[in-house]
């Protein structure tokens, strides 16, 4: 089976972000980048599908600017055997991602679409749904056990509730919790190595896909901000306050 | 505006999650609530009395009992034709089914809005709430998700709400529920809890967790709350994840024990209304935001704290 992971490059989870003072967005100019975490999930889980023997070659995508091959190259040396980079220097929504990724299944034709869950920087959690959607394919959110019968996928996935298992007829789409596994951290041989495997470079247009903006973004601002509180020097004195919460 | 709400129901009982949406529904326009499941009747009669609730659509059928996107979308999709907007709380079967419909409608979702500033302009948080963006949508429609801490609860009681019956989509054969594990707690559940006691990866195993924790929820009458990292070391099981990517919660107060405070976790509870932190590193960033900060060893602090309440 084939497997199309699609990647996106964000703001490092570990870098606070700062909103511009001109309310136009979040800083990400000289900051950390890396690849969203729960897409390196998705990548180490496609990768494990093909050491298993279940998967035979595993495709990755992302849709950004030029820097965004460099997290490309970060899921090729992790163990994927291809890559395609449609190039934007603009922002793409969630749903125009989608598009662009159906026109990237259709010629590719994958068995399964492993996505994150969410984007660490839109926090959208839309485009694996999306394109489900717009495939006409099941969708298995949330995943945090995947497993591959026959010509379906039973997905296990983290609900509010605890965890529900559904079975997918294939093809179909699966997005990562973060329970699913815990990503690998690439060699240095595969490092090297991943620098001479396939990368083609395409743009939106090879699909048809129109990116202009659904959402006219107005401004970005800085949330209010919590005052650290006080400090009570020991178990008495917070029962008091606890006290006058009224919760003890 | 004609809004049509998704409704969250469970073993027959509608949700909380749901009173949220109705009220964010009621910013934009007039509110029909869509009640799907296979004994949706019961649960559409509790959304009839909804305050403000305009009409109830009942779609009863098997095909819905689960909530699979795969079979719920299209009857959504069939039923927007007469609205302008689709609203969903912000749960996991709404984030599951709005982004669905969206692609189907060809509109782009707006997730997790925090207001309503006009008819198509609306508030979220991005970058785990460090951002909070103003955006405006120039769809036809609206297809929109709700997080329940910003909206107040419409009113269980109170409205008269006509019910009618809507034919079903059936089955699209592509999915199946097979089966679950939910949590069954005498507890308070997270989301809508007064008080909340977290723990982190300082509890070491899940007896200790439950030895240390449980104690002091229970006194507190307490819901229970986990950093990612107890979940993931499995203290205790996904659905007490709080967090950017885990539940959002703010009760009345949040308990922070032997959590260091790390973004992610603070964008689930920082709109707790007081924070309290138990932290033996006096450098912990989670006293920066705590109302209330006790740097102690938790081992001997939380016994000490139960024996006193
Ligand atoms: C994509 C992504 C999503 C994430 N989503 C979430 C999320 O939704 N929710 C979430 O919580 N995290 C999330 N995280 C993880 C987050 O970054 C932190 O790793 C996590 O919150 C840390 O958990 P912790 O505070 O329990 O552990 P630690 O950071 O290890 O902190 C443990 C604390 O316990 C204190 N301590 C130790 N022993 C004692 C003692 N005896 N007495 C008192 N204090 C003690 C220490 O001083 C320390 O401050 C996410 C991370 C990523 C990358
Ligand atoms: N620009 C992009 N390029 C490739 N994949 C993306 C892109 N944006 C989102 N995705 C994928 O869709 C998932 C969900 O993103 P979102 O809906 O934006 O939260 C991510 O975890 C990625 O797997």
């Amino acid at each position: 089976m084939k497997i199309l992971v699609p990647v996106k490059r964000v703001l490092d989870y570990n870098v606070k972000p700062r909103v511009k003072a001109d309310g136009s967005g979040v800083d990400l100019a000289n900051v950390k980048m890396s690849i969203n975490p729960f897409d390196e999930i998705a990548v180490e889980e496609a990768v494990r599908l093909k050491e298993k023997g279940i998967a035979s070659e595993v495709v990755v995508v992302s849709i950004g600017g030029a820097k965004s091959s460099e997290t490309l190259r970060s899921a090729l040396a992790m163990g994927a055997d291809r890559a395609i980079h449609v190039l934007s220097e603009s922002e793409v929504e969630p749903l125009a991602v989608a598009k662009i990724l159906k026109g990237v299944a259709g010629e590719e034709a994958p068995d399964l679409v492993i996505l994150g869950k969410q984007a660490i920087d839109d926090d959208s959690n839309q485009v694996g749904q999306m394109l489900a959607a717009l495939i006409g394919r099941p969708q298995g959110t949330f995943a945090s056990k995947v497993e591959v019968e026959g010509d379906a996928v039973l997905v296990t996935r983290e609900v509010d509730g605890g965890l529900e298992t559904v079975k997918l007829a294939l093809p179909a789409v699966v997005t990562t919790d973060l329970r699913l596994n815990e990503p690998r951290y690439a060699s240095l041989p595969n490092i090297m190595k991943a620098k001479s495997k396939p990368l083609s470079t395409k743009a939106p247009a090879d699909y048809g896909v129109d990116t202009a903006a659904r959402l006219t973004v107005l401004k970005v601002v800085e949330p209010a901000v919590r005052q650290a509180g006080v400090k009570v020097p020991d178990v008495e004195a917070l029962v008091e306050k606890l006290k006058e919460l009224g919760v003890a | 505006m004609k809004v049509l709400v998704w409704a969250e129901h469970e073993q027959g009982a509608l949700k909380d999650a749901t009173l949220s949406a109705v009220t964010a529904a009621a910013g934009l326009g007039a509110v029909d609530v869509l009640v799907a499941g296979d004994s949706a009747g019961s649960v559409g009669a509790q959304a009839a009395q909804i305050a403000g609730v305009e009409k109830v659509l009942v779609a009863g059928d098997a095909a819905y009992a689960h909530g699979l996107p795969e079979n719920v979308a299209p009857l959504v999709v069939a039923l927007m034709a007469g609205y302008d907007a689709f609203v969903a709380p912000a749960t996991t079967t709404g984030k599951n089914i709005a982004p669905r419909v969206a692609a189907l409608l060809d509109v782009a979702q707006i997730s997790e809005i925090l207001s309503v500033e006009g008819p198509k302009t609306f508030t979220r948080p991005i970058y785990a709430g460090n951002a909070i963006a103003t955006v405006e949508s120039s769809d036809a429609k609206l297809v929109i998700t709700v997080r329940g801490t910003a909206f107040a609860k419409a009113a269980r009681e109170g409205g008269s709400a006509a019910v009618e019956t809507v034919a079903g989509t059936g089955e699209a054969g592509l999915s199946s529920f097979v089966g679950a594990e939910i949590a069954q707690s005498e507890r308070p559940e997270l989301t809508s809890a007064k008080v909340i006691v977290s723990g982190g990866r300082a509890l070491k195993d899940s007896e200790t967790f439950a030895a240390t924790i449980l104690p002091l929820a229970d006194k507190l009458k307490a819901a229970v709350g986990a950093s990612r990292a107890a979940v993931d070391a499995g203290y205790v099981s996904n659905d007490h994840q709080v967090g950017q990517t885990g539940k959002i919660v703010a009760p009345e107060v949040y308990i922070a024990v032997g959590i260091s405070g790390a973004i992610q976790h603070l964008a689930g509870m920082k709109d707790s209304k007081t924070i309290i932190a138990i932290n033996k590193d006096e450098d912990a960033p989670i006293f920066q935001i705590a109302d209330i900060g006790l740097v102690a060893d938790l081992y001997s602090a939380v016994p000490d704290l139960v024996a006193r309440v």
